[in-house]
């Protein structure tokens, strides 16, 4: 034995030593144990190297790359650029990313609302057929798929199931030319046949006595056996009189070709149609603001355009004058004279005080003994235009209103030669009469 | 026999070179050859591929002759490689694989004439490949990790390590002669 040993020593010291370091990692493996001293004491005794490494490589480093560095810019440019080219390219590959869970969002809360059985599933290829409008879906007899069953999306109808495979179903779009669809409007309740076979969706089979107005939705009315009753399809785009039948052009509400995410109805529930158009699931829209109240009503009212306070001024003239615009018989009023009322202040702000003070000095007995009365109009008509019908001055009483035969009567933006004297804004405050208006030299 | 066949049969006849060695020298290309394997591609990017630890092992076997004493030496540099390597790794991986790559260096030395540039640089490509396919058999079979193994990569890391082993062991060399004066 001992001869052996000393005869293999070299193979017999190999074994040991490798079978000694292959117990150790058994040990290791089986207890699942770190010999965490070990590392310990190897990472604690190098680290500290590291720091030194690290100094000298940033230094050597940092001073060429200081140094060199316009050799290399246009190098880093050129990478930059690509850089950017990929990141645009993730961008827009992310932002259709998010469309699409946008989308399947969608579907989840429809497929919660909707009381048929439905199976989501995603478009994954298009028919190779180019006439044959059909698309493959992601499910199959294993998802409970069976042909014949309706495909649809919150927007609208999709097609039908037309081949079942064990993983995949193909889907003949809506949009085939020998596909046709039940379908129903929403306010008279009349029956027709989609037809999408010549490019243009035609609702046919309607008599030219039925009604059915432009923007009308169209319903799925279940009578094709396929698509449950009340499944959106489309609005009207056109309804017109035709021979024999009305010429009803429709525009889908989904989008056969285009969708990707889709939803399979295994087991259709009838539904009444609406009284109101579908909603939109894929956008909110907030509440109408609060009404505004206080300085920003009053800011509000302000914002007027100079047509509205020519409206408001000559409403005023006519309320004034007893004028009632566009009836017969009216007398014509006179818009040369200035209204009554907030709206004069608002036409011409400027010229309030200084009709004020005419009023104070002109006739202030008779604004005291003449009490305002809006009633007046009506039950007094105003006197004919005319140079001899206002010989002397009146109090501006209710009952006696500026003269109407001061002066000619100009159209409306004629040039004037001499202003008009002012009315007071407050009725109360109205001078007793006008001055004499001095003939136009016109 | 011609005249390259005996001159790489032929075993060369020359003194105990570790007694020449300064102990104190090859503690330190050890600690160096170690400890560069990770800092090294910290200062030189792309420089992942360089075994300074096995080409000082299959250096220290090819001229020490004496199997036990590279063996040892083997188990040591990997024992020490083993200790900086990821946790998820056991020690004794490196150590084990360093361990045979000393024993057959210091076997083939006896027979050969490793002094010699090719055989030196056929040696160090062989024991690179050796190495690097055992730890990946010894990480499937006793880890169960399932690893790749790129023979191409292997290789060329291979051929790389070869054409450094020759300037290092030149090197080494030097190093031995002047300390045998």
């Amino acid at each position: 034995m001992e001869a052996l040993l000393s005869r293999y020593r070299n193979l017999t010291v190999l074994l040991i030593v490798v079978v000694a370091q292959l117990l150790y990692l058994a040990y290791q493996v089986k207890t699942n144990r770190d010999e965490r001293l070990i590392r310990v004491w190897a990472v604690t005794a190098v680290t500290p190297m590291a720091g030194i490494v690290e100094a000298i490589r940033h230094n050597t480093i940092g001073f060429l790359q200081d140094y060199f560095i316009l050799l290399d810019v246009r190098e880093q440019n050129r990478k930059l650029k690509s850089d950017n080219d990929r990141l645009r390219m993730e961008n827009v590959y992310y932002r259709n990313e998010l469309a699409t869970a946008e989308h399947a969002r969608a579907l989840t809360l429809f497929q919660a609302r909707t009381p048929s059985k439905t199976v989501a599933a995603r478009v994954i290829g298009n028919s190779t057929v180019e006439t044959a409008k059909a698309v493959f879906v992601d499910r199959g007899a294993t998802s409970g798929i069976e042909k014949g069953m309706a495909v649809v999306t919150p927007d609208g109808v999709v097609g039908k199931v037309i081949a079942v495979y064990p993983l995949v179903s193909q889907v003949l779009l809506i949009t085939d030319p020998t596909f046709k669809v039940g379908v129903e409007s929403q306010k008279g309740h009349v029956h027709g046949v989609l037809d999408c076979g010549t490019g243009k969706c035609e609702v046919e089979q309607i008599q030219n006595e039925d009604k059915v107005s432009a923007g009308e939705w169209f319903f799925t009315s279940g009578e094709d056996r396929i698509f449950p009753k009340g499944f959106p399809v489309g609005t009207v785009v056109s309804s017109q009189p035709g021979q024999g039948m009305r010429d009803i052009k429709l525009n889908l509400s989904g989008a056969p070709g285009g969708v990707e995410e889709v939803l399979v109805v295994l087991q259709g529930v009838h539904q009444a149609i609406p009284s109101t158009p579908p909603e939109n699931t894929e956008s909110s829209m907030l509440p109408a603001p609060p009404a505004e109240t206080g300085s920003d009503a009053a800011q509000a009212a302000k914002r007027e355009t100079e047509a509205d306070k020519v409206l408001q001024k000559y409403d005023e003239i006519g309320k004034q004058e007893g004028h009632v615009f566009g009836g017969v018989g009216s007398n014509l009023p006179n818009f040369n004279v200035k209204p009554e009322g907030p709206a004069t202040q608002a036409a011409t702000p400027a010229a309030g005080t200084s009709d004020a003070n005419v009023v104070k000095t002109g006739s202030q007995a008779a604004v005291k003994t003449s009490p305002p009365s809006t009633s007046a109009p009506s039950s007094n008509p105003a006197p004919k235009p005319g140079p001899s019908s206002n010989p002397a001055p009146k109090p501006a009483t209710a009952e006696t209103r500026p003269p109407m035969n001061s002066g000619p009567v100009l159209p409306l933006g004629a040039p004037r030669h001499k202003a008009v004297p002012p009315i007071a804004q407050p009725q109360a405050q109205r001078p007793p009469a006008a001055p004499p208006r001095p003939a136009d030299p016109q | 026999m011609n005249e390259t066949s005996d001159q790489i049969l032929q075993r060369p006849l020359r003194e105990s070179w570790f007694s020449r060695f300064q102990v104190a020298a090859l503690a330190a290309l050890t600690i160096v050859a170690v400890i560069g394997k990770f800092y090294l591609p910290r200062l030189i990017p792309n420089t992942e591929w360089l075994e300074l630890p096995l080409l000082l092992t299959v250096y220290f076997g090819l001229m020490r002759h004496g199997p036990i004493a590279s063996l040892l030496f083997g188990a040591f540099v990997g024992l020490a490689e083993d200790s900086l390597s990821p946790a998820n790794l056991p020690i004794g991986m490196y150590g084990i694989t360093k361990t045979l790559v000393g024993y057959f260096s210091a076997s083939v030395s006896m027979r050969f004439n490793v002094e010699n540039s090719f055989v030196r640089l056929v040696l160090s490509f062989f024991f690179f490949f050796f190495h690097a396919f055992f730890y990946w058999v010894m990480r499937r079979a006793l880890l169960g990790q399932i690893v790749p193994f790129d023979p191409q990569e292997t290789f060329v890391h291979g051929a790389l390590n070869a054409v450094v082993a020759l300037p290092l062991f030149a090197v080494l060399d030097r190093m031995r002669l002047s300390g045998s004066v």
